[in-house]
């Protein structure tokens, strides 16, 4: 057994189950500056976890086990991102690399649970949103993963640990044309994974524009939480990744103590810092129609399969 | 006599022993009789199978009156793994269709060509000659021909279906009999064997081998030929349409192997990518058809199309890696296809008896009228769902592993020690990404629908509100399908690795276990272990439990009418989404493809243009090859039908004329 991979997979995990709240806190919080609000401050997220723990979870009448079993796989599979993920470090667990396809597979058992929960509620907006969401995911999945398929060419691997450290040792295939359409690409491909802007507009309750609220709108209680938790960690995790893509130094390759606290704080900076980016960018952002969602989903799939077989026959 | 010469006389043994019970025994017995020797049958068909798995040899020779080679079923290792496949579904269908059948699926014909059906898929996989494999391949084809007629004469669709899958299966037949006639002419002996010399990159091996492709495609359900599998797999009773679906299409992809690594193992590349466009278009098509169907068993039916496109696409990615010397990356592509044979059999039969379960409970096949069925058919609903993850290739099911066990060779395809291998690989990898990513996205749908809406929240009819769980046998049947996905997923480095043996002794190095059960492919080095992966969401699981239950102590949960609901006070079953609904965003995005038809229908109050007091909507998505590509064709035969019959009038005096004006060429044809 390798324990440094298991001590940064609970410092991973740890870590994110606090930072997530947070981004989301921060992210809230500059959007309500940046739009003239004061807003509720960057620990309400923690506040909302909080409350809703000590709540009964209201449910409704002929619904099945899968309103609770549902937000606790969506935490779940989250979670395991979180551990998979070489996120402080990229150091990779023997049996269980962090694999490209089983970490799409793991984080779409969350897609599935969610969806799942939308239904299981029998009601028509559950029912809008878990249809709406499993159209963008089965439309964003090419995407997925095939700009993470051309980053694993320069490293000869599908291992993200290995993508990862192959970029922190030739620091120049950052800026490469390929990797930089890749990275385009796959950013898209996590602002509709992470149900963010352009795809949906996490602020808002309108029949028109929700997918991710609308299949959450009968949850309470902890089962509110778990899945509001669940998709936090979610997008802090992806977050992480990308950010961990486009500037690996910070991140733990031989591991020390020192090392270690390097690689938390400098991954929970750069998390926070795209946040913030992202949520800046969201205030001037407006949400497109559904179905325009597939026009921008396959620009990006073109973005990915060039980066593809561009990195094959170029370089 | 060897072993293996034993299990096969006992396989006729038992299906003849099973006819003549189906024939002679009264109808109240005949469904425990018939049906227990079919489960015999089934577990010989099994032992024999892993027996020739495992490497024994012999079998029995028929010696024939005709002037060709003596009749010898034999299975080599390949064919003894595909008799374990057929052989298990067998298993599944013979205890599931006990206590399943009714009505005229119980007759004396129905239960007669069950186990007809069973040994002649049994028996395919055993031929070491093209005469005995077509023979075993027609006994199959009668069987199941037989087994879907069985509801005939009450519902005329099904007497459809049947004609549309006697043509199909025909056409299949012609075909795959004109590629080895092609293939005997080139090598002069109808054994697999001698056949097996013939001349690679001649234009006999590459005529042979589009014909076979064709043959073994229509079989294997690939588009453009898929054309009955929606029709047929829906008509047929539920067991039967498992076997067929679980077990009979795999006959098509060891027809497909048997070419491509017996009889032609010397490929050029576009060989490969003919199989990987075909295979990729049947993925995507069935896929889309899938999704957008509120039809259960037309669902999985298509669904059906999609699975053996997949394993269609990794049977050319491996032939065109092959073909540019990319052997470990082949190797996995080829392993990758058969362990994705094995899982579809397991889940499809699996989720063909639960659709089975649901009419048989219900009544009905239509998704919208279904729903809330989890809370009443527990065993069902937990079968069916484990099968549908399974199907979405959702870890840790058996699905999971084989695609991911395609998409690593796929993307270690492109690069041999770092020099690209060739343009066409390198457009063609990506692009086989890319489709794989799509249809498993949509996969995904179609599951969560299929499930969702089937067993989750309200039911939408009283047929679905007053269903109960199936009887025992049927559960049985049902809870082993779905044990057996599990087990795949679980200890996927074994199977993998007993798999990848029967290829070969060299391809069996490019699949080893490793860990817990996991499997490890060294010669593209990917590592993947599954019950690590369950081990590790244990102990991610744990924390969250016990904040769950400690909760839950404090703060029941409090059941509700309707906690929200939109601000409504009248939670109605009506409002809940349907299946139809479910789909219509992907309908809408897939228009081009798909070319729905609407008919939408307003009725207003009175004379009002603005109140209305109801309005009707149906949505109808056709199979688009089918209405542009077989009816113009049908259409064309049946004109020149028409105009035929005027030159058979029934007038003795022209017929006579006809048969001299033929004597008189066919005399100066002869004398040239």
């Amino acid at each position: 057994m390798n324990w440094s991979a298991i001590i940064i997979a609970l410092v991973q995990v740890v870590l994110f189950v606090f930072l997530a709240p947070l981004l989301v806190g921060v992210m809230r919080q500059v959007r309500a500056r940046v739009s003239g609000r004061v807003g509720a401050g960057i620990w309400q997220p923690w506040r909302d976890v909080r409350k809703l723990l000590r709540k009964d979870p209201v449910r409704a009448q002929d619904s099945s086990w899968m309103l609770w079993a549902g937000p606790v796989a969506l935490l779940v599979s989250s979670l395991l991102l979180c551990v998979l993920l070489p996120l402080v470090g990229t150091i990779p667990f023997a049996l269980i690399p962090s694999d490209l396809f089983v970490i799409v597979s793991v984080m779409l058992i969350g897609v599935v649970a969610l969806a799942l929960v939308g239904l299981d509620g029998g009601t028509a907006f559950g029912g809008m949103g878990s249809s709406r969401h499993m159209t963008v995911a089965a439309l964003v999945e090419p995407t997925f993963l095939l700009s993470v398929y051309a980053l694993s060419i320069p490293a000869g691997t599908s291992t993200l640990s290995l993508i990862v450290q192959t970029r922190l040792d030739t620091p120049e295939i950052i800026i490469s044309p390929v990797s930089v359409l890749a990275i385009v690409a796959l950013a898209i491909a996590i602002m509709a994974e992470t149900n963010r802007l352009p795809v949906d507009n996490p602020g808002t309750h309108l029949e028109l524009t929700m997918l991710h609220e609308a299949m959450v709108i009968e949850s309470s209680g902890r089962d509110l939480a778990w899945l509001e938790l669940g998709s936090w960690l979610k997008l802090a995790a992806l977050l992480g990744l990308v950010a961990n893509l486009v500037a690996p130094w910070g991140v733990v390759t031989d591991f020390s103590l020192l090392a270690l606290l390097i690689g938390v704080v400098t991954i929970g900076v750069k998390v926070l810092l795209l946040g913030v980016v992202l949520a800046v960018g969201e205030v001037f952002l407006a949400k497109v129609r559904l179905f325009q969602v597939p026009e921008l989903l396959a620009g990006s799939f073109a973005l990915a399969f060039l980066a593809v077989t561009a990195s094959y026959l170029v370089a | 006599m060897t072993t293996l010469g034993a299990g096969l006389i006992l396989q006729l043994v038992l299906a003849s022993l099973a006819v003549i019970t189906a024939l002679t025994v009264t109808p109240a017995w005949r469904a425990r009789a018939t049906g227990t020797l079919s489960t015999l049958l089934a577990l010989s068909g099994l032992a024999t199978g892993a027996l020739a798995m495992t490497g024994a040899t012999g079998g029995i020779r028929i010696p024939v009156a005709l002037p060709m080679d003596a009749l010898i079923l034999a299975p080599d290792r390949l064919g003894g793994l595909f008799m374990v496949i057929v052989s298990f579904v067998g298993l599944l269908v013979s205890i599931y269709g006990i206590s399943s059948a009714n009505g005229p699926a119980t007759s004396r014909t129905a239960w007669a060509a069950l186990p007809i059906f069973l040994v002649g898929m049994q028996l395919v996989p055993a031929a070491t000659d093209s005469v005995s494999f077509l023979l075993a391949w027609e006994i199959m084809t009668l069987g199941s021909t037989v087994l879907l007629m069985a509801d005939h004469a009450s519902r005329v669709t099904v007497a459809s279906a049947g004609i549309w899958y006697s043509a199909m299966s025909q056409l299949s037949f012609f075909l795959v009999l004109a590629g080895f006639a092609v293939m005997a002419a080139a090598t002069g002996g109808t054994s697999f064997a001698t056949m097996a010399t013939i001349e690679s990159g001649s234009w006999a091996a590459n005529l042979a081998f589009v014909l076979f492709l064709l043959g073994f495609g229509g079989k294997a359900e690939l588009v453009p030929l898929h054309v009955w599998v929606p029709r047929v797999l829906p008509e047929a009773p539920s067991h039967v349409s498992a076997a067929m679906s679980g077990a009979m299409v795999k006959i098509g992809v060891y027809g497909a192997l048997l070419v491509l690594v017996r009889l032609l193992p010397e490929a050029p590349p576009w060989w490969g990518i003919l199989i990987m466009v075909l295979g990729g278009a049947s993925a995507l098509y069935g896929i889309l058809q899938a999704s957008v169907s509120s039809d259960l068993k037309v669902l999985l039916a298509y669904s059906t199309t999609e699975n053996m496109g997949l394993v269609f696409l990794g049977l050319g990615a491996s032939v065109l890696l092959r073909s540019y010397d990319a052997t470990a990356a082949a190797d996995a592509a080829l392993i990758a296809a058969l362990l994705l044979a094995v899982s579809h059999a397991v889940f499809k039969a699996t989720l063909f008896l639960g659709a089975g379960a649901i009419i048989h409970a219900t009544g009905q096949r239509s998704l919208d009228q279904l729903g809330g069925l989890g809370s009443r058919m527990p065993l069902t609903a937990l079968s069916f769902g484990i099968a549908s993850l399974g199907a979405a290739a959702i870890p840790v099911t058996s699905g999971f592993v084989a695609e991911w066990m395609l998409l690593q060779s796929l993307i270690h395809g492109g690069r041999l020690d770092g020099e690209v291998v060739s343009v066409a690989a390198s457009v063609a990898m990506p692009l086989a990404v890319a489709v794989i990513a799509l249809t498993a996205g949509l996969a995904l749908l179609t599951f969560v629908k299929a499930y969702g809406i089937a067993f989750l929240a309200r039911p939408r009819s009283s047929a679905a509100a007053l269903a109960r769980e199936v009887p025992p046998l049927m559960r049985f049947s049902l809870l082993l399908g779905a044990l057996g996905v599990l087990a795949l997923g679980l200890i996927p480095g074994p199977v993998a690795a007993v798999v990848a043996g029967t290829l070969g002794d060299e391809t069996a190095r490019a699949a080893v276990p490793v860990g817990l059960g996991g499997v490890a492919l060294p010669g593209i080095d990917a590592v993947l272990d599954p019950v690590m992966l369950v081990v590790l969401s244990a102990l991610v699981l744990i924390p969250i439990l016990i904040a769950t239950v400690v909760s839950a102590r404090k703060h029941p949960e409090r059941i509700n009418a309707l906690p929200w609901g939109g601000g409504g006070s009248r939670a109605r079953p009506r409002m809940q989404y349907t299946a139809t609904s479910y789909a219509e965003p992907l309908v809408r995005v897939f228009d081009d493809v798909l070319k729905p038809s609407r008919d939408v229908q307003v009725t207003h109050v009175g004379e009002s243009r603005y109140l209305v007091e109801r309005v009707k909507i149906e949505q109808r998505v056709s199979d688009v090859i089918e209405t542009r590509l077989y009816r113009p064709v049908l259409n064309l035969l049946q004109r020149y039908g028409i105009v035929a019959r005027h030159a058979a009038n029934g007038s003795i005096h022209r017929y006579l004329t006809y048969s001299f004006v033929a004597f008189l060429i066919v005399l100066i044809v002869v004398s040239l």
